[in-house]
């Protein structure tokens, strides 16, 4: 009888131990930060995990889709003249668009720190409109200015006597013109980044570097990069993986033309698997994007996290 | 509150009774009894042009008691098709949808075979078109019904004024209204000849040499008028061939007398250079004149549709078919092809066309002479020579004879308008013989 009594008791200990550690488990802040995000891990594997890997399904395909080819179709565009072009300009694109976007960002950000407080708020607001606007509503504005015919860059230019331009048409001309307009509605993310970063410096390093006599470009190289240095591989890193990714840009200025010179991954995978019907090769190559960011993030978040470890 | 239990004799009962009474039931045609019917028509650009289609497809629902619902699908942005992708993964979506040149080949496997609705459209409209049956027809077997809507001809529309002013040719004289053509001195040279006289009086011709497919069809019309091809039906490779060298010869003396950002139009290009009066002539479908009959109505009167010119063998236009096709795995095809029987038939097309103000073009010999290209105007009788009225010249499509799915690569990609832009811009011919000679190569994978 006292075993029984014994064991029940016990019984009811488990459970309201249980119960606690429930209650411990619900209560932990780690816990409840993974209810609050799990909404979102669900809605990113409904909407990019699962079509990810659908996408590497796809890839394995033959044409008309009915086939498991493995990696043929890889082995098909590694032989291709105009994929390798494709790749080509799909990095110039985005190198150049990210250097030159944290460039105007980490040069405007500057201006706008120093404008005085009250007045401040103002220009970020407008610095930032080119970055709220969808960009296939602002690409539309930037094709009538750079239109073959009707030009109103060559219609200003021609009273300097200069022009007419091809803007669109000539391949320079045309990749300049799509690299200038991802800069314009890039460099506004930078540019706010940068800023966050620059008023979290703390200020008493600026006196201190003054009293030890150092210049303008001194303060900017020994504290302020030093300072942004982990918020500039972040921004950059993000800003790679979405240039490299884009799509309306070229696709509304150039549609990939002349002559193919203004391709990127996306927009040749478009014309390929949407307009060319067919689809295992289009996936393909959106697919080769992924190696290419899968490098360059790891190289740049173990930058990060070396540099977190040091301090 | 009281609350009625029922018991589980009670549901087994009334479940029973209810089932017997409706197998026993007389059959009673409700309002929807032959089931439901999902359409996806193309968009027309033509203000008020898709209420014909609505107009017609009711009519049939309301007599079949069919359930319909239309969706109009726009080709801005390729909405169409991607929704043919999207549908054609899914295996889900339309009863029927429209679908461009070269989207019943690329599906054809997954749709339904139509020579039962086709064959009968035949016999009482005539003949389709050589392009609608290359790209309609499979082994024998139609992949889908030729749709009107859509499906036009990109002949040459010329301004009156212009030609006559700095080229000295009447192009009513060429195309007289009402008759047949006196055109047989209208050939490539002639053409040259024009494009060379108006960009010298600083009206050029606006023919585009991007890659979206109104630069693309005017390439094909001329290539084939040399006998161009870079892949033969059979699959073989054509390229490094005589009548290719003279097709790009002539395609780089034509570009010289061409605006100099040709390589950058896109197919609204063409349109905005008639409409805003600065050519003497594009190579379109009558929208262009349409736009031009309520923005610039001073540019529309002047302008004339007519025939292509001829070239050493023959005389080639570029014909855009559309298509309505029907998935195998509709849920209701029976219902399917009785509309598209419906869509077809001469009356239904007249009136398509009516309010399309003549833009869209049968396939079928019998209905090329409808009224509505006679009437319309200004200046009037401007669309009579649009629909190939005389058969006076072979309606084509670009990268033909090659096989479907290998010409469909070769017009996507646009490697026509490349070669010529590529020769123009100063590569030795071999170079670009071998380079089309290699995509062409690609292209053929399965």
């Amino acid at each position: 009888m006292a075993d029984v009594a014994l064991q029940s008791n016990r019984a009811a200990a488990q459970a309201a131990r249980k119960r606690s550690s429930l209650h411990k488990m619900l209560k932990r802040k780690s816990t409840v930060a993974f209810l609050m995000t799990l909404p979102l891990i669900l809605l990113i594997a409904t909407l990019v995990i699962y079509p990810a890997f659908y996408a590497l399904h796809l890839a394995t395909l033959n044409k008309s889709m009915q086939r498991f080819v493995g990696l043929s179709n890889f082995e098909f565009l590694f032989k291709r003249e105009t994929f390798w072009l494709v790749v080509k300009q799909s990095c110039i694109f985005a190198i150049t668009a990210v250097i030159f976007k944290a460039l105007l960002g980490f040069i405007v950000a500057h201006f706008v720190h120093n404008i005085p407080a009250k007045g401040q708020r103002k220009w970020r607001g407008m610095l930032l409109v080119p970055w709220v606007i969808p960009p296939a509503m602002s690409t539309l504005a930037w094709l009538w200015l750079f239109d073959p015919s009707y030009s109103a860059f060559n219609y200003t230019l021609s009273f300097f006597g200069i022009g007419p331009i091809a803007w669109t048409g000539d391949e320079m001309w045309a990749r300049f013109s799509v690299i200038l307009v991802n800069i314009w509605v890039g460099a506004p993310f930078f540019m706010i980044m940068y800023l966050a970063a620059l008023k979290s410096v703390p200020e008493q390093l600026y006196e201190a570097a003054a009293i030890d006599g150092a210049n303008w470009w001194q303060r900017i190289w020994y504290v302020t990069l030093p300072m942004m240095r982990n918020i500039i591989a972040i921004t950059t890193l993000f800003s790679l993986i979405v240039t490299f990714a884009n799509f309306d840009i070229v696709r509304i200025l150039t549609a990939g033309g002349p002559l193919d010179h203004t391709h990127i991954f996306a927009t040749w995978a478009f014309r390929i698997g949407i307009e060319g019907s067919d689809i295992p090769l289009g996936a393909s190559v959106s697919l080769f994007m992924v190696p290419i960011l899968a490098v360059a993030a790891i190289f740049i978040l173990r930058d990060i996290s070396k540099r977190g470890n040091e301090a | 509150m009281s609350r009625k239990k029922l018991s589980r004799r009670q549901f087994v009962a009334a479940t029973a009774l209810s089932s017997a009474a409706l197998i026993t039931a007389p059959y009673v045609r409700g309002a929807y009894a032959a089931g439901k019917l999902s359409i996806g028509f193309w968009d027309h650009w033509v203000p008020g042009a898709n209420k014909a289609s609505t107009d017609i497809v009711n009519a049939w629902a309301e007599k079949e008691k069919v359930e319909v619902q239309i969706d109009y699908i726009p080709s801005q942005g390729n909405k169409n098709l991607l929704t043919i992708a999207a549908e054609a993964q899914a295996k889900s979506g339309h009863d029927i949808l429209a679908m461009p040149t070269w989207w019943p080949h690329a599906q054809a496997e997954l749709l339904e075979p139509m020579n039962d609705v086709v064959e009968g459209l035949i016999k009482q409209n005539g003949e389709p078109n050589g392009t609608v049956k290359y790209l309609g027809q499979s082994k024998g077997k139609w992949l889908a019904v030729p749709a009107s809507v859509g499906s036009q001809i990109k002949g040459p529309c010329s301004r009156i004024d212009l030609m006559k002013q700095h080229a000295g040719i009447d192009v009513q004289a060429l195309y007289p209204a009402g008759a047949p053509p006196k055109a047989d001195s209208w050939n490539l040279d002639t053409f040259l000849k024009a494009a060379e006289a108006c960009q010298k009086g600083g009206v050029p011709f606006g023919i585009g040499l991007g890659e979206t497919s109104d630069n693309v069809d005017t390439a094909g019309a001329i290539f084939q008028s040399y006998g161009a091809a870079l892949v033969d039906e059979k699959g073989n490779l054509t390229v490094k061939t005589d009548a290719v060298r003279q097709a790009l010869e002539y395609y780089k003396k034509l570009i010289s007398f061409l605006p100099p950002d040709v390589g950058a139009w896109d197919d609204a290009s063409n349109n905005k250079w008639l409409v805003s009066g600065r050519g003497a002539m594009i190579m379109n479908p009558p929208s262009a004149w349409a736009v031009a009959k309520r923005d610039a109505p001073q540019v529309a009167e002047q302008c004339w549709s007519h025939g292509f010119p001829a070239g050493p063998k023959g005389r080639y236009a570029p014909y855009l078919a559309y298509f309505w096709g029907t998935w195998s795995f509709s849920k209701n095809k029976e219902a399917a092809k009785s509309v598209l029987r419906a869509l077809s038939q001469p009356d239904a097309i007249e009136k398509m066309c009516v309010a399309s103000g003549g833009y869209d073009l049968p396939c079928y010999e019998k209905l090329t002479t409808l009224k509505v290209w006679q009437e319309e105007g200004p200046p009037k009788g401007t669309l009579y020579h649009y629909p190939n009225p005389h058969n006076h010249q072979t309606l084509s499509i670009a990268a033909a004879p090659a096989p479907p799915k290998i010409a469909q690569q070769i017009y996507t990609q646009a490697t026509l308008t490349k070669m010529c832009l590529r020769y123009h811009k100063g590569e030795a011919m071999e170079k670009v013989l071998a380079w089309a000679e290699g995509e062409c190569e690609g292209f053929m994978r399965s």
